[in-house]
This record gives structure tokens, C-alpha cells and sequence, in this order.
């Protein structure tokens, strides 16, 4: 609430500084924490002399109600593809004039396939990064609990309660998102990850609530720490954010080696999308911005960075090859089939899903 | 007119009646004065009607609303662009839908019944540990006493935020308490207190930050006691401790009703303390409010939600305060 209210004062502020601030050389970029090399920033505004006002956030729902509520004052936002769906729906961007972006011969055509589920012809966003939400693991507390042949290449790893059970003294972690977590469980239990209906939920919820006493936290930005601390043995997160963990351990040099999995009944493939609101108050700058981020050896260097693969198929080659060659960063076309994606819910599929989490998690 | 209200002036001040042109004069002066004072009135009046009032009439009418994907994420039901007739005929299919949902789910009931207990048992603990803070400031020497104050207050000069937080790191598993406790061998390093996520940690929170609140209204009323009281009972052979109950106590009651409400009034609606000490179990209505408005986009929901929890909060507030102004006519 006090973030709202302080979003609301920044918000007025610069609506007031609007007309001024309109001939300004600056651009307002809204995106993840922990998301960017900011060199890539310095070359922009070298390049450019446009200045980058870079402001982070850490959940797909604090920027889409601010989104919602109107005159944010950012003038680029990178939603998640599931969210950025319903935002064009409710009248939030503004497209893209693509004759405008030069780059965008770059993009790679595997994965604007994939967003198009999302934004059709890709009419509103270019991708910025993407990537799977699956296992992050301690290896070597995993082996000592359920032996050398332990699942860590399936769900079973957390979702059957026999392992959570042998797994609950040394911690499991989950995100906390129901967007996330919902459909990995239907993919384990059988049933489409994508279903809506309220059956599908309740039998999600039932087969979670039975590993849910071992569950010691559902959060999602902790397990990174946690992980590299060896304070926990899994996490179900997102790719890039295991990966960080596993460097941050091997840099402590703290003998906790994390590695992550794509589960073989298959993982959610997301997509963060930059987008321009249709009240930004800097648009041209705005364009020149999300060009100079479809520069191949610039993107290159944010992937380098966060270890989360990117939608721009010329920027490989200044890729590093541990992350190009890493299948669970690039993903082979066989795993890459397997990748399921979640369409966007409606309100009322939405409350059902919030409230399932809800019962997942509190057990009312 | 005129004349009667200037004798009863002059009754309360103990001045000579005026007479003649005098009056007129006073009349001026009266009726300025009394713009002064309705001006005076005004600045609090005005600060209640833009920070309050308008900013509920704005949550009651998104809450009889529909939700909808759009910006805003709602279809208002009164528009002032139907003009009077338009928005008389909405009147008509105007429901409280969205307040018979919040009806409809134990989570809601729950929520509510659990931040009031959760609140509650706060502001007791408050209490308890607020009152003899406050008494032994009132009780020390006269000159310690603004640096007393001073270190109540000295919290607030860091960001409530970068407490909480601070308090994670103290509660931990790997924390400071539990480093401290197995420093001393108080407990097995193998088996670390488990108070983080848990909701003990919401009430070491809600104390914490709170104290303050309690502690400030009831030194006011305990630093103003009339210490001569104390004296006489002593005198007739009263001992102390019969004295801080029959004479202390019932004096302070003011202080402790005003820290309570400073207390209370806050806790039940709290967002920070339980999301960031709390576990996934800890419910409380301003989580629950943060779901809905956030996770299910739902303004019209949480919009009930709020008003709903001020109607829990100020109906027995204002009843109090009406009980309390008859308590004290019927003693005149």
C-alpha cells in the first residue's frame, strides 16, 4: 500500500513534469530486477543521448495493476507474455510501428511464433528474454536423501510425497505463483497444464496439498539465496534465477553446487515482452530503445549476464557457448516440444485460480 | 437577538453589560471572531473531506461496480456523463453483489475474525509492556524525562520498512537470536528457534512497531497526575500498590483507551508486518485485500473488502464514543 501510494506520487509527478519533460532526451524503462547487464544502458545513451531511467520490479502483478491504474510515466514495460495478453486486451499499449525497428530482422522466428500465441503478429512486443520454470536443485544434499538414481529430471522430485517427505528437513521452496505452479502440477497429474475448469483445479489442489506440510516456503525470489547458501535442497523457479544461484555458490566457492532441470512430463515456457503504454510520455524514445535492444551483440550481453536465453536469433553468435550449448538455457528441439505455454485466464477463471492457491497454501 | 447573546457574554466573562453603540461595535468584532473560528474549523473539516471522505465515496462506488479487462479494470455503475435522470434509472438495477460474494467464502469471514484476533492479542501485549514504559518515564526525574521521549521516538527516524526487514534478520533461522541462543547453549544448533513465517513473528512485528503509539498517549496523561493524590493516600495509609490501582490506574484510563485505538485501529488492517514476518498460514485481511486487488486484478472485490472492514472498525468506535459522551452528561 505505502509502494501504491509512492507509485501514485512519482505518478503525479510526472504528469505534472509532462509537458516539459516531453522534449527531454530521457526514456523511463520499467523492467525485473536483476534482469540486465547496465553497460547496456552506458551504450545506449552514448549512442543515443537519450538518458535511461531504469526502475525494477519483482512481480508480474504489482506492474500490471499499475498498468491498469493508468499514467505510469514509464515508457517501456516488460510484462510476462501470459499477463501482457490481457494488458492489450484491456487497451494498455500501443503498437508498434515496425517499419520504425530496423532490428527486428534479428528476432527469431521459433520463438515470435511462440508470443503470437500471446500477441498475434507480435503487433504490440518483441521479446526480451525467455525461458522455463522447473528444478533447481542442491545436488549433492538431493543424492544424500533419496540416493544416486534421485528424479531430479521429474516433477516427482517434489510432487510425489514420499520424496518431498525425505526432502522436507533440508527445505523445499516454491514460487508464488499460481500461474506457474497450477499447470506444473496438472502436466505431473496427467491432465492439460493449460485447463481452466474447476474440476482440473481441484484435483491440482488435492494432489499439492498432500506434499504441502513439506513445502517450507512459497516465495518467489528467495530461493536464489537460499539455493546458493545451501540453506535449501529444491526450488521449483525460474531457469535464469537458478543458474544465478549456481554462480553466486561457485563464486562463495561454499561446496554447494545447484543445478537445474526441465522435468521430462515437460515445463512452462514463458516470455518477457517489452512493450510501450499508449501514455507514455516519451514513445519515439521509447522505439529507439527497444531497437538498440534487438542490436544482437547488446542482447547478447544481458544473456551473458542473467543466463536466461533471448528471442534474437543473430545475437548467438556473441553468445558465450557454455549458455548457447547449455540444453537447459537452449533447449533442443526435443525438449523444446515438450515446453508447454498457459493462455491467459479470464476474471473468472483467474478468482478460481487465486482461490485454489489460496487453499493450496493456507488450507481454508 | 443581539442584546440576549451579549448578556450572556457578559455573564461568562464577568464584564459590564454594554449598551447603546457599543453593542454594534461588539457585534462586528463577535461576527469576525466567528469567521475566525469557523475558518479555524474549516482546515480540519476541508482535510477530512479530501483525504477521507472523498477518497471513500471513491471505494464505495468502484465497490458496487463490475469487474471488467479494461483500464481501469472496471465498468463504473454511476457516471456523471448519464446526467440525473440516467444515473436515477441505474439506481434501480443497483445490487450489493459484490457484497454478498464476500458472504458467500469462509476465506473472507476468516480473514476479517483472524486480523481482529491477531489485532487484538497485539495491542494487549502493547499494553502490557507500554504501561510500565510510560509510568517509569512519568516517575523519573523531571529532567531525563525529554531524553526519555526522545529514544521512544528516535525508531521513526528510519524507514518502518528497513525495521521489519531488520527484524527478519534477527528472527531467522540463521539469525542473531538463534546465533545468540546457541552462543550461550540454550539450544541445539541441529534445532534453531522457528519463529520467522510464523505467526509469532507477526506479533514481535506488530508490538515492535507499534509501541510507540501506546506508549507516547499514556506518559502524556501519567506525566500530568496529580502527584499530591498519591501523597494524600499515602498520608491516610493507603499502600502504594492499592494507590497505583485505586488512584494511578482509573486516572490513566484516557491514555490507555487513546494508545489502544493507536494501536488497534491500525493492526487489523496491517499489510507489511504479516506479508514479510508472516508464514503462507498467517491470514489476515490486509493480505487478503493485496490477493484480490493484485493476483485477481478484482477492484470491485477488494473494494468491498475495505469498506467493509471500516464499517467493522468505525461502527463500534463511534457507538463507544457515543456511550462515553452520555457516560460523562449523566456525571454532570
Amino acid at each position: 500500500m505505502r509502494d501504491a501510494l509512492a507509485g501514485g506520487l512519482v505518478a503525479a509527478a510526472l504528469i505534472v513534469a509532462g509537458p516539459a519533460a516531453a522534449q527531454d532526451k530521457v526514456v523511463n524503462v520499467y523492467n525485473w530486477s536483476d534482469y540486465i547487464d547496465e553497460s547496456i544502458l552506458k551504450d545506449f545513451e552514448a549512442e543515443t543521448g537519450i538518458k535511461v531511467n531504469y526502475d525494477v520490479f519483482d512481480s508480474n502483478e504489482i506492474l500490471e495493476t499499475k498498468l491498469l491504474a493508468g499514467s505510469t510515466g514509464y515508457d517501456v514495460v516488460v510484462p510476462t507474455a501470459s499477463f501482457l495478453a490481457r494488458q492489450i486486451q484491456a487497451g494498455v499499449f500501443s503498437e508498434l510501428d515496425k517499419s520504425e525497428l530496423p532490428n527486428i530482422k534479428n528476432m527469431w522466428p521459433v520463438i515470435a511464433e511462440r508470443t503470437a500465441i500471446y500477441d498475434p503478429d507480435n503487433t504490440y512486443s518483441i521479446n526480451y528474454m525467455w525461458g522455463t520454470t522447473g528444478l533447481g536443485y542442491n545436488v549433492d544434499k538431493v543424492k544424500e536423501r533419496l540416493g544416486e538414481d534421485a528424479p531430479v529430471d521429474s516433477w516427482a522430485l517434489v510432487f510425489d510425497p514420499a520424496n518431498a517427505e525425505k526432502l522436507q528437513d533440508c527445505g523445499i521452496h516454491m514460487l508464488d505463483a499460481p500461474e506457474e505452479i497450477i499447470p506444473a502440477a496438472l502436466n505431473y497429474i496427467g491432465l492439460d497444464p493449460n485447463a481452466r475448469d474447476r474440476e482440473s483445479f481441484e484435483k491440482a489442489s488435492e494432489m499439492l496439498a498432500k506434499i504441502r506440510p513439506y513445502v517450507q516456503k512459497f516465495h518467489s525470489s528467495e530461493y536464489i539465496n537460499a539455493l546458493a547458501n545451501g540453506d535449501i535442497c529444491v526450488a521449483i523457479g525460474w531457469s535464469g534465477d537458478v543458474f544465478q544461484a549456481r554462480d553466486r555458490a561457485a563464486e562463495a566457492d561454499n561446496g554447494v553446487s545447484v543445478e537445474y532441470s526441465i522435468p521430462k512430463e515437460g515445463a512452462l515456457m514463458w516470455f518477457d515482452q517489452m512493450a510501450i503504454p499508449k501514455d507514455a510520455p516519451h514513445p519515439e524514445n521509447a522505439m529507439a530503445f527497444i531497437n538498440f535492444m534487438m542490436k544482437p551483440e547488446e542482447i547478447a550481453k544481458a544473456t551473458n549476464y542473467v543466463y536466461y536465453a533471448n528471442g534474437n536469433e543473430a545475437s548467438q553468435e556473441f553468445i558465450e557457448a557454455e549458455i548457447l550449448d547449455d540444453p537447459q538455457i537452449y533447449p533442443p528441439e526435443d525438449v523444446l516440444e515438450r515446453l508447454y505455454t498457459v493462455e491467459v485466464y479470464n476474471p473468472r477463471d483467474q478468482r478460481n485460480l487465486t482461490r485454489t492457491w489460496t487453499s493450496v497454501k493456507s488450507g481454508i | 437577538m443581539a442584546n440576549e447573546e451579549a448578556i450572556r457574554i457578559s455573564e461568562l466573562t464577568g464584564e459590564p453589560m454594554p449598551g447603546g453603540r457599543e453593542t454594534d461595535l461588539r457585534a462586528r468584532s463577535r461576527l469576525s471572531s466567528r469567521l475566525g473560528r469557523l475558518g479555524l474549523i474549516g482546515v480540519p473539516y476541508l482535510w477530512l473531506l479530501i483525504l477521507f471522505l472523498l477518497p471513500f465515496v471513491i471505494v464505495l462506488k468502484i465497490s458496487f461496480s463490475d469487474i471488467t479487462i479494461a483500464m481501469p479494470p472496471y465498468t463504473p455503475v454511476f457516471d456523471w456523463a448519464d446526467g440525473v435522470s440516467g444515473n436515477l434509472a441505474k439506481v434501480k438495477e443497483f445490487t450489493l453483489q459484490n457484497y454478498g460474494f464476500l458472504a458467500s467464502d469462509a476465506l473472507y469471514y476468516l480473514s476479517y475474525l483472524s486480523s481482529l484476533k491477531i489485532a487484538a492479542i497485539s495491542t494487549v501485549l502493547t499494553l502490557l509492556i507500554g504501561f510500565p514504559l510510560a509510568y517509569g518515564m512519568a516517575r523519573s526525574p523531571r529532567e531525563w524525562r525529554p531524553l526519555l521521549v526522545m529514544l521512544v521516538i528516535l525508531p521513526f527516524w528510519t524507514s518502518f520498512l528497513i525495521r521489519v526487514y531488520a527484524w527478519m534478520g534477527i528472527l531467522s533461522r540463521e539469525g542473531l537470536l538463534n546465533q545468540f541462543l546457541i552462543w550461550l547453549g540454550v539450544i541445539d544448533p541441529a534445532n534453531p528457534l522457528v519463529i520467522l513465517s510464523t505467526n509469532t513473528a507477526v506479533y514481535i512485528g506488530i508490538v515492535y512497531s507499534y509501541l510507540p503509539f501506546m506508549v507516547l498517549p499514556l506518559y502524556a496523561t501519567l506525566e500530568k497526575l496529580d502527584e499530591t493524590l498519591l501523597e494524600a493516600a499515602a498520608d491516610l495509609g493507603c499502600p502504594p500498590w492499592k494507590a497505583f490501582w485505586q488512584i494511578t490506574v482509573p486516572l490513566a484510563i484516557p491514555g490507555v483507551i487513546a494508545g489502544c485505538f493507536l494501536v488497534f485501529i491500525p493492526a487489523v488492517g496491517e499489510f507489511v508486518i504479516p506479508d514479510l514476518l508472516g508464514g503462507s498460514q498467517t491470514l489476515m485481511i490486509g493480505r487478503t485485500l493485496w490477493t484480490e486487488f493484485f493476483n485477481n486484478r478484482d477492484w470491485p472485490i477488494s473494494s468491498a473488502i475495505a469498506v467493509v472492514l471500516l464499517l467493522i472498525l468505525v461502527i463500534p468506535i463511534v457507538y463507544f464514543q457515543n456511550q462515553q459522551a452520555r457516560l460523562q452528561e449523566s456525571e454532570k
